[in-house]
């Protein structure tokens, strides 16, 4: 089972604002204790960990990867002039182009460099229904999958024969014929891809085995999935998942602290899945999310602010802290929100030259300060 | 091929001319056209009739809890509903073209309910004069916030929707100067929402809550306003937003920019919208057309649409098929295709959400660029969205759209078993004129021969037509309008 595969990167999208100040938690400081007045993790809560911070108390589970020296915490991540927007920021983080507006995802061009032809249409796999802007390009293929045991064309067919039936048809009228045009032959083009990936990926459920109980969260589902894929060997490269709601304006403590409890336990339970099949190795796992948010609170909740915090975890990661913390100090504080002092730019190069092997340049748009997390990397 | 009816209309004009300016047509609806002739149902298209779609206290009845005007896939299914149940569907069409390059988003305006009233808006001004539209546009609340226009002061400008007038809603990049944009700006100084910091803290407390919601309001706030004179696309003077308005419906750029984007979501598809500054139309005889009924009918939208509708340009058989459907147009139409609601239904959230996953969030567009179209729409994802959504919806040969058809079928073959050549023809009829090329008819007679006999007057023969049909809106030609 341990043969050399090809690494792997999963990605894990927190969609809304994940708050950096509550998520690793700077609970000393009183400065943190004055800003935070409604909306604070008390010394009870926190969970310790060192350098005078803490873990949101829904983290218990992200704790023990930590503590297994798996999790690169990356401080005070960001852009220049940030975006409080989240489309424009999350589009920015999507397409690694914060100056203008950038059509092509970074995920994406990553495809294209390992897949110039589209030969493997799953080499990105993305799970939830729309398609995140970073793995779109043009011409490269990306399965979206909702749910893998139900994945398929035609899933609507009232039986299985007919169904069998009727994706043959469906194989033979999407068949480019001669001189059907341009817009026709891509369309046929699409249709075929989209139903090799569905073939394709309904093998994995039935190849799947395991011992590994996942919680019955979304995105427990979601990268249940990814293990199931990866482990069917399907030379899938690129793997996206999304976690929702973390735009926690109100009700902000319990909400954030149970999004947490899901993506910490579902991210334990992933790791556990691919050590016990020995496949922990190739599989690097990027938590991001669009921004930070505002250091003061607004009372009930935080609203839309700057700088933030990315993960980055695996077996091959150095574990521990990089960049730095920004300053809490009110003079240090770029319109009320956390100063960036680390470029995201920087960290997707890590991954895409250190980790997937790919030239990093052309897709981030020039040289950026790389903080070298993986245990192999030169720095 | 093209049909003929018994009083001489070309079927298949028609039922391009309704596909463009509504969504798939029913049977019903080609044939109340077709007798009208041509010319006749382009007039019926502006003179309609009420729309009478299903009312939104019949909606809100059925879906108290899901606060259903506040939230995004709440508000974009109050206008799902109305697209598949209107009677009027060239309104919704208009409104879809609106929405689109006017792009605006709920997701910053903490409630939808604005988002429908500036819908509700574009249905009513959308077809008028451009200079009235665009007044409406720049006082409505949800454009107002979505651009920050309340952030734009006197002594301190915000140029968001100064800029984006010109570059996105009205000329076009290259027609303008940054200097330009500062006095636009300007001028709509003092455009802004009534009673901001305490609406502001109503609204956070009502978020989440179903009644006493108060949406956004339009204030002119003469303090706030810069009266001083500014010089904008060469004239001077102490313009207000009403006259910069003034000056950009008057200038040539203006229609040009419209016509393209009328023949981008009419007619045929164009380039990606960031493209056109670099890249002349594709037709420019039938922009010229649309911007000679602007200027000779008083800025009108509405005689730019019906000269292009009358043009020959327009009726070509190149121009049919010439589209990539947009998510709402594949959907609504399959929905009214099967028969569109009767009463609401949690279906309703599968159908907006589904539209979202191909890539049209309504009421909620990425960003103010709106969508760029063609096969932008067009993914490995989006395909498996657009096929399954399809061949679910018409799958139940109960609901009442298959219904007809399948009795539709039966009237034409009393005999009982139907040639699986005949059966193709008249279901391709009957579902809208749909065209689709020889290949693939071949391919679906053959899946149809492979379902052993199909008699239409059974519950058996229905269900099979009912598979048919699921094929026919599966397939590429079904991709295209």
């Amino acid at each position: 089972m341990a043969e050399q595969r090809e690494k792997v990167l999963v990605v894990v999208q927190l969609s809304g604002g994940n708050d950096y100040l509550n998520c690793i938690v700077p609970w000393e400081d009183p400065r943190y204790q004055d800003s935070r007045a409604a909306v604070r993790i008390t010394e009870e809560e926190v969970i310790p960990l060192d350098n005078g911070l803490g873990l949101n108390p829904g983290m218990a589970a992200f704790k023990d990867l930590y503590d297994e020296g798996k999790v690169a915490i990356i401080h005070g991540i960001g852009y220049p002039t940030p975006s409080r927007s989240h489309f424009r920021s999350m589009d920015i983080w999507h397409t690694a182009t914060p100056d203008r507006v950038g059509e092509q995802g970074w995920l994406g061009q990553a495809i294209r460099q390992m897949d110039p032809n589209g030969s493997n249409v799953v080499t990105a796999v993305n799970f939830g229904n729309a398609l995140p802007r970073a793995l779109a390009a043009p011409g490269v293929p990306v399965a979206s999958v909702g749910d893998l045991d139900d994945y398929g064309l035609l899933t609507g067919m009232a039986g299985a024969a007919q169904r069998e039936q009727a994706l043959s048809a469906f194989s033979r009228i999407y068949t480019p014929g001669v001189g059907s045009g341009m817009v026709m032959d891509y369309l046929g083009q699409t249709g075929l891809d989209a139903l090799k990936g569905a073939d394709i990926l309904k093998q994995a459920p039935a190849m799947y085995e395991s011992t590994v109980e996942y919680p019955d969260t979304p995105i427990a589902k979601s990268l249940k999935g990814v293990a199931q894929v990866h482990m069917a060997d399907l030379g899938t490269r690129v793997f996206y998942t999304v976690s929702g709601g973390w735009d926690t304006h109100t009700n902000e403590v319990a909400l954030q602290r149970h999004l947490w409890e899901e993506v910490s336990t579902g991210l334990r339970a992933f790791f556990q899945d691919l050590e016990e099949h020995d496949l922990g190795p190739e599989v690097t796992v990027l938590v991001f999310s669009e921004f930070g948010r505002r250091v003061k609170d607004n009372g009930n909740g935080t609203d839309h602010g700057s700088g933030g915090v990315s993960f980055v975890i695996g077996d091959q990661v150095k574990g521990g802290h990089y960049s730095e913390y920004p300053s809490l100090d009110v003079g240090r504080l770029i319109e009320g929100d956390l100063a960036y002092n680390f470029d995201f730019r920087g960290l997707y190069t890590d991954l895409l030259e250190d980790w997937l092997n790919l030239d990093a340049q052309e897709i981030v748009g020039g040289n950026f300060e790389k903080i070298s997390p993986f245990a192999g990397a030169v720095a | 091929m093209t049909t003929t009816t018994k009083s001489g209309t070309d079927l298949d004009l028609i039922a391009h001319l309704l596909r463009r300016a509504g969504f798939n047509p029913t049977w019903d609806e080609l044939q109340e056209h077709a007798a009208l002739g041509y010319d006749g149902a382009v007039d019926r298209l502006f003179n309609p009739g009420p729309a009478d779609p299903m009312p939104s206290d019949v909606i809100r009845r059925y879906h108290p809890d899901q606060t259903i005007t506040q939230i995004a896939p709440s508000s974009g299914s109050v206008w799902m509903y109305r697209m598949s149940t209107t009677k009027t569907p060239f309104e919704e069409k208009i409104a879809l073209f609106w929405h689109r390059i006017f792009a605006t988003g709920q997701t910053k305006l903490i409630q939808g309910k604005v988002m429908l009233t500036q819908i509700e808006m574009f249905r009513k001004y959308g077809l008028g004069s451009f200079r009235d539209l665009l007044i409406q546009l720049s006082q409505d609340p949800a454009m107002i916030l979505w651009l920050d226009n309340q952030d734009n002061h006197k002594d301190n400008i915000n140029e968001n929707y100064g800029r984006e007038i010109l570059e996105l809603f009205a000329m076009g990049v290259g027609n303008y100067t940054e200097e330009d944009i500062k006095e636009c700006s300007r001028a709509f100084t003092g455009w802004t929402i009534a009673n901001m910091p305490y609406m502001s803290i109503r609204m956070r407390n009502n978020t989440l809550r179903p009644y006493g919601y108060v949406a956004w309001q339009y204030k002119f706030d003469p303090e706030d306003h810069d009266d001083g004179e500014k010089t904008f696309l060469g004239e001077t003077g102490n313009f207000n937003g009403e006259d910069v308005i003034d000056i950009i419906c008057k200038n040539p750029a203006t229609p040009a920019f419209i016509a393209r984007h009328i023949y981008h979501h009419f007619v045929a598809d164009e380039l990606p919208v960031p493209q056109w500054p670099f890249e002349g139309p594709k037709d420019p005889a039938a922009i010229q057309l649309m911007v000679d009924a602007y200027f000779a009918n008083d800025y009108s939208i509405g005689a730019m649409l019906r000269a292009m509708f009358e043009s020959d340009i327009f009726k070509s058989e190149e121009k049919r098929h010439a589209r990539i459907k947009s998510p709402a147009e594949l959907i609504v139409g399959t929905l009214r295709m099967a028969g569109g609601f009767d009463w609401p239904t949690q279906e309703i959230f599968k159908a907006t959400a589904a539209c979202g996953y191909m890539g049209q969030s309504l009421l909620a567009p990425v960003s103010v660029e709106g969508w760029m179209g063609g096969d932008d729409w067009i993914s490995t994802g989006s395909m498996v969205q657009r096929i399954n959504f399809a061949s679910d919806t018409v799958g139940d040969h109960n609901k009442k759209g298959i219904r007809q058809i399948v009795d539709r079928v039966a009237e034409r073959h009393p005999e009982g078993n139907v040639d699986p050549e005949e059966l193709l023809d008249d279901l391709l009829e009957l579902a809208g004129a749909i065209h689709v090329e020889s290949d693939t008819l071949a391919g679906i007679v053959t899946y149809a021969s492979q379902q052993g006999g199909i008699d239409p007057r059974t519950e058996d023969g229905a269900a099979k037509i009912a598979s048919i049909l699921q094929l026919i809106v599966s397939t590429r030609e079904y991709q295209l309008v």
